[in-house]
């Protein structure tokens, strides 16, 4: 009480001063409620600005709250979009925050999107309403081609980042590398792994050769060995570096060019790409191993059995380990027993159709936990596990905060018993306290549920497919995660009375997905009546193509007026795709045909 | 709630009440355009027996991996099957002190494969109809079953697939085989 009223009397410098070693935004948007004055003074003074769901405010209250921002993060498509459960042209436009920005916030210097959709027109915008723009990172993003990336090159003068993510970039050719102007000196990170075609090679030797503070580079496909090697004399200071194409002959110069330039890199620290790499350019990769805390081997199929056990046994500092699964158990153990500060691991399948020989299994994961006790962020992928082996690994690894697992036959139980997951990953929630993301897979009841609400206290993020017996399991998440923020499901058998459970406690979340569940129109427009402060939005696409059928068609002239299937008296239709989320914003603006807000 | 309420079931009242263009009885659902998710028609409880209609391939959206490494898998596989070197065979000429080895895949028929053959052994004298000759050689070939078989009665490509190894056998003994 004393400390507050104190408070009021120090300028409002002095307490922009003491906001600024707040950095982390939930703080910040906590002093942000205390009273009408640090409201103003901690919104005037905000640099960075985070927006989880770009619906959750309009663009442009956002952009007045914050008019000194210097840099924005925008988050769109729901995340189960990555595996195409969410149509094209959903939405998650860039354009209106981009424009937004344009008019009201003259500081920005760095945007971030992921699941965003950009168009070429939105990167002129962006770069010619902000000359000093300095960073941009898009992941998972689509909608532009390689002429924006042109006009991005072409226009910051002080450009330092580009950092380019597993976006679709329609490819208009490599000439976009030669739109760096001369003067531009100021990469420190360029990254463009994701591109599928072939980039200027000349081009890009004078690119690197001019940015002497270069740390970050990825490369793609298309670069040779023979460019890698001479980029990697020009940055000695490299630190983190994505391959290009690792294929080399063995006698050529590139290769031995290749060897003396990763040796002279003692600063490297983190390598990706590795494409099409034979077993001789692993080679030279071996004498910078020691010093790695980043690998990322996971789009190198060639990389396994005794190749993968000659490289990763070098590698005693690593810290993030990602693999295919076709290192197998036996390369797992030797990470186990090499990669004593190995914290996060993903496996990745390298075949969907078959369990080879040569994949891993629950024996893997039981000798990574055994070898590697820090561990603390997992994403594995593989054809079945046992409960008693994710007993053990929870034993061996309490410390877990983002825990995926992923078998890959929906609903498929426990091998060696016939049973159910639920004590598996239950056990995971009961000795894991620090659990913030968490995915489950395989046979599970409404037990795991119950395991959940019950302990996973710091869940934030919750993913469930194939699933649950009864609404209960979904009702036990709801009334028991206190901390969570996101829900996604898919396929799982939870209803109405699941979803209508605890209706003010999607208040307390960003989002709630639910596809192919057994909810109704009836329980959404339910859940809309009673929250009007959230978007209940249904995605129908059986409905809008029917639309479009009869539009088309011969038959009678129906208005495309939404409202007219959703009040057509049929309330128990199920629905097939439902996105919930809390928004300041209203109803969207920008819904196509196919999402129907309530 | 239903206990056993299929998804499947409820589509079925949905079609019954909706307007549809074609004939009754087209299910126009099965020309709607690909985007749309197929689903699992059964959410019956019934356990780990319960039987997949659809296999795990054409689950929509599942295994949850992102396009990109979709499509490194799906490149991956047609790679694997034209990078394995193509289908190199042993073939053995009958009084011939070594074997020589020879990529079928590179071929494109039973012509191109005598020729070849012939000049690999130097042998004029294999000419005539397609793997067999008066002047007494033969081509043959052992297949997946490991019979002895005549070239050239096959298709090509079913010859490529089934062919582990050729042997150019004596007259004596070939003739047998016609």
């Amino acid at each position: 009480m004393k400390v507050q009223s104190a408070m009021f009397y120090f300028p409002e410098e002095v307490i922009e001063h003491i906001f600024s070693f707040l950095t982390h935004h939930p703080d910040r948007n906590t002093v942000s409620t205390v009273c009408k004055a640090w409201y103003k003074i901690e919104r005037l003074s905000r640099c960075e600005v985070f927006v989880g769901n770009c619906y959750a405010i309009r663009p442009d209250r956002a952009a007045a709250r914050f008019p000194g921002l210097r840099s924005l993060t925008l988050k769109g498509k729901p995340h189960f979009a990555d595996f195409d459960l969410v149509p094209p042209d959903w939405g998650g436009l860039a354009g209106p925050w981009i424009e937004a920005m344009a008019r009201s916030c003259p500081n920005l210097e760095e945007l971030r999107m992921k699941r965003m959709v950009v168009s070429d027109e939105s990167l002129e915008l962006l770069v010619h309403a902000f000359p000093n723009f300095k960073a941009l990172v898009l992941v998972s993003c689509e909608g532009f081609s390689t002429d924006g990336l042109a006009a991005v090159a072409r226009s910051c003068k002080s450009l330092r980042e580009l950092d380019l993510q597993e976006n679709e970039i329609e490819d208009r050719g490599p000439r976009w590398l030669n739109s760096f102007p001369d003067m531009c000196t100021s990469l420190v990170s360029l990254n463009f792994a994701c591109l599928k075609g072939e980039v200027n090679l000349k081009s890009l030797e004078r690119l690197v050769c001019r940015s002497p503070n270069l740390k970050c580079l990825r490369l793609n496909r298309a670069v040779p060995v023979e460019t890698l090697a001479k980029i990697m004399n020009q940055c000695p200071n490299l630190e983190d570096l994505g391959t290009g194409s690792l294929l080399a002959d063995q006698f050529s110069e590139a290769y031995v060019s290749l060897i003396s330039a990763l040796q002279k890199c003692k600063k490297l620290r983190s390598l990706s790409g590795f494409w099409d790499a034979s077993p001789l350019c692993l080679l030279a990769v071996y004498p910078i191993c020691a010093n790695l805390t980043g690998l990322n081997l996971s789009y190198a199929p060639t990389v396994q059995g005794q190749d993968f056990i000659n490289l990763i046994q070098h590698c005693v500092k690593l810290l993030r380990l990602w693999v295919l699964d076709s290192v197998g158990d036996k390369g797992l153990a030797v990470v186990a027993s090499a990669c004593k500060e190995l914290q996060e691991l993903r496996v990745f399948p390298s075949d969907l159709f078959a369990a080879g020989p040569a994949t891993v299994t629950e024996e893997g994961l039981v000798a990574i936990s055994t070898g590697c006790p820090k561990l603390n962020s997992l994403l594995y992928f593989c054809h079945s596990m046992t409960n008693s082996a994710l007993i053990t690994v929870s034993k061996n690894c309490p410390n877990f905060t983002r825990f995926r697992l992923c078998i890959l036959e929906p609903r498929k139980p426990d091998p060696a018993t016939n049973e159910p997951l639920d004590e598996g990953f239950g056990a995971v929630v009961k000795t894991c306290k620090n659990l913030r993301r968490f995915s489950i897979s395989g046979l599970l009841t409404d037990q795991v549920f119950y395991y959940i609400g019950k302990y996973a206290k710091a869940l934030e993020m919750l993913s469930i497919a194939f699933a649950g017996d009864t609404d209960q399991g979904m009702t036990y998440v709801l009334n028991g995660c206190k901390n969570l923020r996101k829900l996604e499901i898919r396929d799982c058998p939870f209803g109405d009375g699941a979803l209508l459970a605890d209706v003010t406690k999607y208040e307390t979340m960003r989002s709630l997905w639910m596809s192919s569940c057994d909810i109704s129109l009836r329980g959404c427009k339910a859940l809309a009546t009673k929250m009007p402060s959230l978007n209940v939005e249904i995605i129908n696409e059986w409905e809008a193509e029917m639309e479009e059928n009869l539009n088309n068609g011969v038959a009678e002239v129906i208005s495309n007026n939404n409202n007219k299937h959703i009040n057509n008296g049929n309330d128990e239709r199920k629905v097939e795709k439902l996105y919930v989320y809390r928004t300041v914003g209203g109803p969207r603006t920008d819904a196509p045909d196919f999402v129907w807000t309530l | 709630m239903e206990g056993k309420s299929s998804y499947g079931g409820n589509m079925e009242y949905l079609k019954a009440t909706e307007l549809k263009l074609g004939p009754p009885g087209t299910d126009i659902r099965q020309e709607a355009t690909s985007g749309v998710s197929t689903r699992p028609k059964k959410r019956a409880m019934t356990g780990p027996t319960e039987q997949h209609t659809k296999s795990k391939v054409q689950v929509v959206g599942w295994p949850p991996v992102r396009p990109q490494r979709m499509n490194s898998f799906r490149a991956r596989r047609n790679e694997t099957v034209d990078e394995s070197g193509g289908v190199y065979v042993k073939v053995s000429m009958d009084g011939a002190p070594y074997l020589r080895n020879i990529d079928l895949k590179i071929l494109h028929g039973y012509k191109e494969l005598r020729t070849i053959l012939e000049g690999m052994f130097k042998c004029s004298s294999l000419g005539g109809a397609e793997g067999y000759d008066e002047e007494g050689y033969a081509i043959t070939y052992e297949d997946k079953d490991g019979d002895l078989m005549l070239v050239g009665d096959v298709p090509w490509e079913m010859f490529v697939s089934s062919c582990k190894r050729l042997r150019i056998m004596k007259g004596s003994e070939a003739r047998g085989l016609s």
